[in-house]
């Protein structure tokens, strides 16, 4: 049997309807109806995309691989819509449509006093929609089409609280860096379209291996692997989604956004698009060498220092995102050992326990009456239980405990880099080791300081006569409408959120614990993604692992054994002595370590780097060009330059006419005596 | 015996005296008008001059009829000058100058 296209097009449609009804006639419905109508869309494509998956995994049913519309013809090149479902796909709807309905279910709780909650409804479910026909595309055409919609959903929701200033910088930024990752995955397709001559992914693929022995003249003397190109200009795209080193800039300032968005697209699912890609184009990455161990040294260098940002970071959701970024880079690192399924593994596991931290972290907010800052917070697992207790399972799993679902990804792509012998593997082990001290060290330092310890704030109530949930109207412009905003000062005590809120945290939490445990023997190890991931026999790391492999439960326990476990059992040690026990230890190595501080709160100075070469390069060369091309050439020279030299004309001319009669008859017989002169001389 | 060329270089001699008497005078409308005259019959001169050498009576039909328009030609323009003279009361061609640009 076979997946219809009616299911899939519903899939991917559903969204797209609720999204339209909610943007669009978001007035006429009223906010119950425009949160009704997304849900139930996200909801549809949600419970299909089970059935799909069903179908794929136990149901026998084939892939699905069809053009549905022609979306434009030019000449003899065709660009059409279509669907190819197969396990890797059906894998990545399930995890896009499953963390977006509750994203969608907790944003009632978070949004409700919001003005703009009709709309921010609508661009979630337009990025469900737009994600989907990412994920769903058959040809690089609607891929590209999907990767600018979700970035551009990206965009708007990063500015979704528009008249904050710094969420329009936000915004502007995460745009401006996703244009250069962009830049080469146009030219990446570019480069597809003109080795392959199609954009089709089957015959793509199919044809890969001709892209063997190909060069391509980019620079004088030396000729380029065409596979090679193709593979880092890809991949350079990845970089600008996934925020990977150089272009991971964007991704802590897109906190601007409201916390279900951080968890939907800056952690879950639209910045794992790049490691998607990689994934699905693995034939092509396969032919080359040079790329995957570009894309190793990239990736580990994320993964290890992003993280090391994140321990000196103060913002709660800041330190999360610096952990997203950090976790990329793992992905990263294993697409670039070749180990695209530990890669997409991951994602998955990342996706359900960062989720779940992210939301946590907006139910934190929630509680403590938009306070963000963690020095304030401390002793908040007597006022927020549910969040607490989801919080740590969110924060084993990311540290990598064995026997959680983040374990078992984490593990594998360690393991998987050890055995790789890929130029730039020694360097990849060792940041990804670190890597793990990093993450568990920020990951438990993040829940010792929000919920143990002193409680950092006090509460003192304010003859404001408002109810208690009317901090809700300071959703719009945050701490910008306290007029009276001191760090550490409540209105009110802590409380728990509602259980639209609590409930999304529950249900994430329960994957975040088992869905490592259930699913890394056939995903990881075994065939389970068939031919949607092609690995060389030679570079098959998890293939070699897969010997060693006996079970997930064997597998939990010889965790216990390895270097990971006790690499993050040390950062949990240090992260309690340090902030649970003896906050002053903290402040001590921060004055011992001054250098090494500065340093990483001022992440290595990226940031203020590209402010001055591309921003303040970008706006000088703008002057330049306003003050030379546009005032000197085009209105001097061309516009006022041209009217000028016709009065110049114009003046001299008019003394011509004098206005006296004997004047124009002097002229009149001095003509004539020029012309029968010159008559005279030519007849001579 | 006289001669084509006599009379040519009359009408030549005639049509100079009239042309110089359009650049030199600054001073009288009405001495414009007499030149202008002069020229007509200088030209008149011409035709009379010819049509008798080559013997085809044409020519001096058409004196006729340039004299005749000549006149009614004087007459009009001696009515724009009185009128000129009611308007700016000067017949001073220097100071007629309204057309400059």
């Amino acid at each position: 049997m076979s997946l219809s296209l009616s299911i899939l097009l519903t899939i991917a449609l559903a969204p797209l309807v609720g999204s339209i009804l909610a943007g669009l006639f978001g007035k006429l419905i009223g906010r119950a109806g425009a949160h009704t109508a997304t849900i139930l869309g996200v909801a549809i494509a949600c419970g299909l995309s089970f059935h799909v998956l069903y179908q794929l995994v136990w149901g026998g049913a084939q892939n699905f691989n069809q053009d549905v519309y022609t979306w434009f013809e030019i000449g003899n090149f065709h660009a059409s819509v279509g669907f190819m479902v197969d396990r890797l796909t059906a894998m990545m709807m399930v995890v896009v449509t499953f963390v977006s309905l509750l994203v969608h279910l907790y944003t009632i709780g978070y949004m409700s006093d919001d003005p703009g909650y009709q709309r921010f409804f609508s661009y979630i479910s337009l990025f469900t929609f737009s994600m989907l026909m990412l994920v769903m595309s058959n040809n690089f055409m609607q891929l590209f089409f999907g990767w600018e919609a979700v970035g551009l959903v990206s965009y708007l929701l990063i500015g979704f609280w528009y008249k904050r200033p710094t969420a329009i910088f936000a915004n502007l930024k995460a745009f401006l860096v996703n244009r250069v990752g962009d830049f080469g995955f146009l030219l990446g397709i570019a480069a597809i379209l003109f080795f392959l001559k199609t954009l089709d992914y089957q015959t793509a693929f199919d044809a890969a291996p001709t892209l063997v022995g190909k060069t391509l003249q980019i620079t004088q003397n030396h000729a380029w692997d065409a596979a090679t190109v193709i593979g880092i200009l890809l991949f350079i795209g990845a970089m600008g989604k996934s925020a990977q080193v150089p272009l991971h800039v964007w991704l802590p300032d897109s906190m601007e956004g409201p916390t279900p968005i951080s968890a939907l697209i800056h952690a879950a699912t639209m910045v794992t698009a790049g490691i998607f890609m990689v994934a699905r184009m693995s034939p092509i990455f396969e032919l080359t060498e040079g790329a995957l161990s570009f894309i190793l040294v990239i990736g580990s260098t994320t993964a290890l220092f992003t993280g090391l940002i994140g321990i000196v970071q103060n913002d709660i959701k800041r330190v999360i995102a610096y952990s997203t970024l950090s976790q990329l880079g793992y992905m990263t690192v294993a697409l670039g050992v070749s180990a695209y399924s530990g890669a997409v593994f991951h994602l998955m596991t990342h996706a359900f326990f960062k989720a779940l931290l992210f939301l946590g972290a907006g139910s934190v907010i929630i509680g403590m009456h938009h306070e963000q800052d963690m020095r304030y917070m401390g002793g908040l697992r007597k006022y927020m239980p549910v969040t607490w207790i989801t919080m740590w399972i969110g924060s084993l799993a990311l540290a990598g405990t064995p026997f959680f679902s983040g374990f078992y990804s984490k593990d594998a792509i360690i393991e998987a880099v050890g055995e790789s012998h890929r130029w730039g593997a020694n360097y990849a082990y060792f940041c990804v080791l670190a890597g793990v001290f990093v993450t568990s060290l920020y990951s438990f330092r993040l829940l010792y300081m929000t919920f143990h310890g002193k409680e950092r704030f006090t509460v003192e109530h304010k003859a404001h006569g408002h109810g208690h949930d009317a901090h809700a109207d300071h959703h719009d412009d945050a701490h910008d409408d306290h007029g009276h905003y001191t760090p550490g000062v409540l209105e009110h005590a802590p409380h728990e959120s509602p259980w639209v809120v609590t409930v999304p945290l529950v249900l994430l939490a329960i994957p975040s614990i088992l869905i490592g445990f259930f699913t890394v023997g056939p995903m990881l190890f075994g065939d389970w993604f068939g031919k949607a991931i092609h690995v060389d026999e030679a570079n098959n790391v998890l293939g070699e692992l897969a010997h060693e492999f006996h079970g997930a439960f064997g597998m939990g326990l010889h965790g216990f054994t390895a270097a990971p476990f006790w690499l993050a059992f040390a950062g949990f040690a240090v992260a309690t002595y340090v902030y649970l026990f003896n906050p002053t230890v903290a402040d001590k190595a921060k004055s011992a370590l001054k250098p090494v501080y500065e340093v990483l709160n001022h992440k290595y100075w990226i940031d203020e780097l590209y402010f001055a070469v591309f921003a303040k390069g970008g706006v000088k060369l703008g002057e330049g060009l306003s003050k030379v091309g546009d005032a000197a050439i085009i209105d001097g020279a061309i516009v006022n330059g041209s009217a000028g030299l016709v009065q110049r004309i114009a003046s001299g001319t008019r003394r011509l006419q004098s206005g006296f009669l004997f004047h124009y008859a002097f002229a009149m017989i001095l003509g004539l005596i020029l012309l029968l002169g010159g008559y005279w001389l030519i007849g001579q | 015996m006289i001669t084509l060329s006599h009379y040519i270089v009359l009408g030549a001699i005639l049509f100079c005296i009239a042309v110089a008497g359009l650049f030199i005078n600054r001073k009288n409308v009405i001495v414009l008008l007499m030149a202008i005259e002069l020229m007509l019959l200088a030209v008149n001169t011409n035709f009379v001059a010819f049509s008798r050498f080559f013997g085809d009576v044409g020519g001096q039909v058409f004196v006729f009829f340039i004299l005749t328009v000549a006149a009614a030609e004087s007459a009009i323009g001696l009515a724009i000058l009185v009128l000129l003279f009611r308007n700016r009361s000067t017949i001073n061609v220097a100071e007629i100058d309204s057309m400059k640009g």
